[in-house]
């Protein structure tokens, strides 16, 4: 690594120049030459063993408005439905990407791809809803999602910023759900602008005096109401703390892009979503255990083409940016990344030009740790029929949450007592063993 | 010199007495002019009011539910100021309140609320959410102020509703001139080529805000997941609209518009016709596609705008809704089928039969069991007993109701359209500022949601509270109480008046006298109450309807 490589501050990071690996190697090169396939494969499994004790995150990039599928990931470019976009070659031999998306398909050896997901609901909410959650909307209750299950199931010690985090959050961030508000995740908007209000207006004193009446409030609010009503609803004296907890840390530089190199930010794009991207992975270096980025505008009805192209112009750079970055961070196999709107959008236009709403086989890239790199399941019809659950490599919105579950070391199959007192499975999902690195 | 003296010291006498008298209690109440407090005691009235406790009775019974006592009047004043203006009562407001008899409280306030303009600005913002979206609109062809204002005028004349709806479906004219249109040109896009009303977004806007239903979910495909709606019935909904305009008259009909549509699967594009997807035969012949539309919509046997009027009415007065989401009804069913709720198909009946009338409505919600239980017991309270309305149920207030409130907080008389300009100016400086950083909750108002870590922050830390709290005599109550008032207790009294609406327990009396007693004197008298009044913006009991 030199000083002048661009990315020098961010690339610099301790662990990848002590990792056990790198001792242990070159402990097994120094001492007995002959040695050294056996000494990699025990630094290998070192390794192995000390990451899978380390958490691990997630990252989703959430295409609010549901990316076309077509002029995305999964172009049939020539065909009767392909419409005007044009297919090019990923690094992924046999693989081709839409011709709107030339820095993604630079990575396409680092991801799993899957063309042919189906669900089940097409309408906006309810399908945001099914995707964040892997359920379908439920009148008696309210799914977790899936950064809220992350959170309750894996350890975020030490952490003094919140768990759970939603850059540039749409009208339906994840929530907690049944699991409580308390999991729901923190809304922040671009980073390009620092985090307001953390500074207390009056000395420490009488901010202590302050919180002490403060609880008196509270202890006579809450004497005769529900038991559970700051637990499992308000949770304001837990938003205080951690609100209190928040000001006075020095993890809130997480939030901080300021000091990034420009060409870094370029490389992302430098657009809000490239900035909440970049943000994204100093949330998780810090302990952050799921970020969701969103990038509204994909409900493309009228005028598809163009539509799907200023879209694609801010998620490219800035999807592939993060999967490099990841990787020169060496935060890559403990974070799974996740791309994907509600559905995809349909093969015919209208006659508007647009592409409508379209579950029945679309496009999800995920990335990461415990998931294989350059594959592709599943396949749209390129005469535009509708993909069924019989297709070969056909895979449900519940069992990408499975699967997304599984291999973050979660076991799905725990059931949750829910406040209707229905025991509720973390996933309902069948994990995908084929996308899993074992 | 002497005279000098003494007309310098008089005049700052009189300035101090003037603004300590303002902490006195008007000696007069207000008379309201439209209050009749005979008309809520005759059985026509009471008599819908008790059938529907009946249906709640029944519910809590079959879910075995002990009710929680009824609520005390200032707690209910709130919920209905809340609800019905986004701000809490003034100190002013509860002393005149609690200067009527016991009996007639409820139904005074809300007749004092309804001839406050803040009530039909309040509602008018609320509903114009449901029918024209949060978003700007198209540039000039939308003006987003004149409608609510329109929508506002008609709700301080308490226009019948079923004659409002039909203005905003079928009403021809420009913008400006004839506001209602604004509902029409709200569905045109910002971009080159979309200069015309959309009849796809006016069909979805009409059956969610009107008929409480969401058929856009099927305007790409027949409904493939259980329901009977084909992708055909929200296309000749949207039918209706085909022959909108907008042209240099401004909105227009043109009758011999044809709107064609090429359905999933359909090899080539139909001329499709308008059609309402049910209670067919209650739709007429006569008059343009909109008001043939508006006419069935609207019309006394169509139960579904009864309904969806009523759930999104109860919803802004508790911040719930009946039928959760508020906007997705089902179209059949019944009461006694389990369908429906308690209340809701009893207050749409009434509702109809009092020529929609959405003044009744409130006052009818308002007297129900349902809306004046606590949500407090001596017995335990559920996460059921809130969701069959056994107790009332705790909900986050949405950012303008904040605002509003904390604003309201800090002047002892009520903050309405009497108030100075220079009040006014300020208050709507810092409220949008407000609602900005605490993150306005759109269209999707009444979804539950807890609080968050950048409102506390925002509350604890940020410019308004600051601003509304800090030594200032003139403009906040907070230093004015800790001035002027004539003790400790008067002072905590009127200080949880102002911010919690209603006086402290005992025990809160004594914490705060006792601490105020034992404050530390490196910070002053106006300081100590700047730090009470932040505690009382900053507890549950103010960010939260209960």
């Amino acid at each position: 690594m030199t000083t002048n490589n661009q990315n020098s501050t961010l690339n610099c990071n301790s662990s990848a120049h002590i990792s056990r690996r790198n001792i242990l190697k070159a402990a097994g090169l120094g001492c007995a030459s002959w040695l050294t396939p056996l000494s990699t494969q025990l630094a290998f499994s070192a390794e192995k063993e000390q990451k899978k004790k380390r958490p691990k995150s997630v990252i989703m990039l959430w295409l609010q408005g549901a990316p076309s599928q077509f002029e995305t990931f999964d172009p049939h470019a020539g065909t009767k439905y392909g419409g005007e976009t044009k297919a090019i070659k990923t690094n992924l031999k046999g693989v081709e990407f839409s011709d709107n998306m030339p820095q993604s398909a630079e990575i396409m050896q680092d991801l799993t791809l899957l063309r042919g997901v189906l669900s089940k609901e097409g309408d906006h909410e309810r399908a945001a809803y099914n995707m964040k959650t892997g359920y379908r909307p439920d009148p008696t209750l309210i799914h977790p999602s899936i950064g809220a299950i992350v959170c309750h199931e894996l350890s975020a010690t030490g952490l003094e910023i919140p768990r759970h985090v939603s850059i540039l959050p749409g009208p339906w961030p994840g929530r907690g759900g049944f699991l409580g508000n308390g999991h729901d995740a923190f809304k922040m908007y671009d980073p390009k602008d620092p985090l307001p209000d953390l500074i207390r207006q009056v000395p420490e004193a009488r901010f202590a005096q302050r919180r002490k009446d403060l609880n008196v409030l509270e202890n006579s609010f809450l004497a005769r109401r529900r038991s559970d009503l700051e637990k499992n609803k308000t949770i304001h004296l837990g938003t205080v703390d951690s609100a209190i907890k928040m000001m006075s840390s020095e993890q809130i530089k997480a939030f901080d892009i300021s000091k990034t190199p420009k060409a870094l930010l370029d490389d992302f794009g430098d657009t809000p979503f490239g900035r909440g991207c970049l943000c994204a992975t100093q949330l998780i270096e810090t302990g952050v255990r799921c970020v969701e980025i969103t990038l509204t505008g994909w409900d493309s009805h009228v005028n598809n083409h163009e539509i799907q192209k200023g879209r694609t112009e801010i998620l490219d750079p800035a999807f592939a940016a993060l999967i490099k970055l990841l990787k020169e961070k060496d935060q890559y196999d403990d974070t799974i990344v996740i791309c994907c709107g509600e559905f995809g959008r349909t093969p015919g236009t209208n006659p508007l030009g647009g592409r409508d709403h379209w579950p029945h086989g679309f496009s999800v890239a995920l990335g990461g740790g415990g998931i294989r790199r350059g594959l592709v399941l599943g396949e749209t019809d390129p005469d535009g029929s509708k993909v069924t659950a019989e297709d070969k490599d056909a895979y449900n919105v519940e069992d990408i949450h499975a699967t997304i579950h599984h291999a973050l070391g979660i076991d799905y199959t725990l059931e949750y007592n829910t406040p209707v007192g229905r025991p509720m499975a973390i996933s309902h999902g069948k994990v995908i063993d084929k996308i899993l690195d074992v | 010199m002497w005279f000098r003296n003494i007309l310098f010291l008089g005049i700052c006498g009189l300035l101090l007495s003037t603004v300590a008298a303002s902490l006195l209690i008007p000696e007069m109440p207000l008379q309201v002019s439209g209050h009749n407090p005979v008309a809520f005691q005759q059985p026509e009235f009471r008599g819908i009011v008790e059938k529907i406790d009946a249906q709640f009775q029944t519910t809590w019974e079959d879910e075995k539910l002990e009710p929680a006592p009824i609520a005390d009047d200032l707690q209910i004043a709130r919920r209905l100021s809340l609800g019905l203006t986004g701000k809490i009562p003034s100190v002013e407001d509860i002393r005149l309140i609690e200067k009527q008899p016991e009996s007639q409280r409820i139904q005074w306030w809300i007749s004092k609320l309804f001839e406050d303009r803040r009530y039909a600005d309040f509602v008018a913002e609320r509903l114009a959410r449901a029918y024209v979206g949060t978003e700007n609109g198209p540039f000039l062809v939308y003006r987003g102020r004149r409608f609510k204002l329109w929508l506002s005028d008609q709700l301080y004349d308490n226009r019948p509703y079923d004659e409002l709806v039909q203005d905003l479906i079928a009403e021809r004219g420009i913008w400006t001139d004839e506001p209602a249109v604004n509902f029409i040109t709200a569905s045109m896009g910002k971009e080159e080529g979309e200069n015309q009303p959309d009849p796809v977004k006016l069909a979805a806007r009409v059956t969610r805000a009107f008929l409480g239903t969401r058929m856009d979910c099927v305007e790409c495909h027949d409904d493939n997941l259980g329901g009977d709606l084909l992708q055909s019935d929200f296309h000749e909904m949207a039918s209706f609209f085909r022959g909108t305009e907008n042209s240099f008259t401004g909105i227009t009909d043109n009758q011999k518009k044809d709107y064609n549509y090429k359905y999933l699967y359909a090899e080539e594009e139909v001329v499709v016709p308008s059609m309402v997807p049910f209670n067919k035969e209650l739709l007429q012949e006569q008059g343009t596609e909109r008001e043939r539309l508006a006419n069935w919509v609207t019309h006394p046997e169509n139960r579904p705008f009864a309904r969806a009027i009523v759930n999104r009415i109860w919803a802004i007065m508790t911040s719930r809704p009946l039928v959760e989401p508020v906007d997705s009804i089902p179209i059949d069913g019944t009461y006694e089928d389990g369908t429906f709720p308690p209340g809701l198909d009893l207050l749409a009946d009434d509702f109809i039969e009092h020529d929609f009338d959405v003044q009744r409505l409130i006052r009818v919600i308002a007297e129900t069991t349902a809306f004046q239980t606590d949500s407090q017991a001596d017995h335990e309270i559920t996460a059921a007993h809130e969701q069959h309305w056994a107790a009332f149920p705790v909900t986050r207030l949405r950012p303008e109701q904040v605002v509003g409130s904390v604003i309201q907080s800090a002047s002892l008389q009520a903050l309405d359209t009497d108030s100075h300009i220079i009040a006014k100016l300020m208050a709507f400086g810092q409220q949008q500022d407000f609602i900005k950083r605490y993150g306005d909750s759109g269209e999707d108002e009444f979804a539950i949601q807890g609080g968050t870590i950048p409102q506390r922050l925002l509350m604890m830390n940020g410019k308004l509270v600051k601003e509304r709290t800090s030594n200032n005599p003139l403009f906040n109550a907070a230093s004015r109480i800790a001035m002027f008032s004539p003790d400790d207790e008067t002072a905590i009294e009127t200080a949880f008046l102002a911010t919690l609406t209603r006086r402290p327990t005992t025990e809160e009396t004594a914490y705060f006298i006792n601490r105020l007693e034992n404050a530390d004197e490196s910070v002053s008298r106006t300081d100590q109450f700047e730090d009470i009044y932040w505690s009382l913006l900053n507890c549950t009991e103010f960010a939260w309807n209960h």
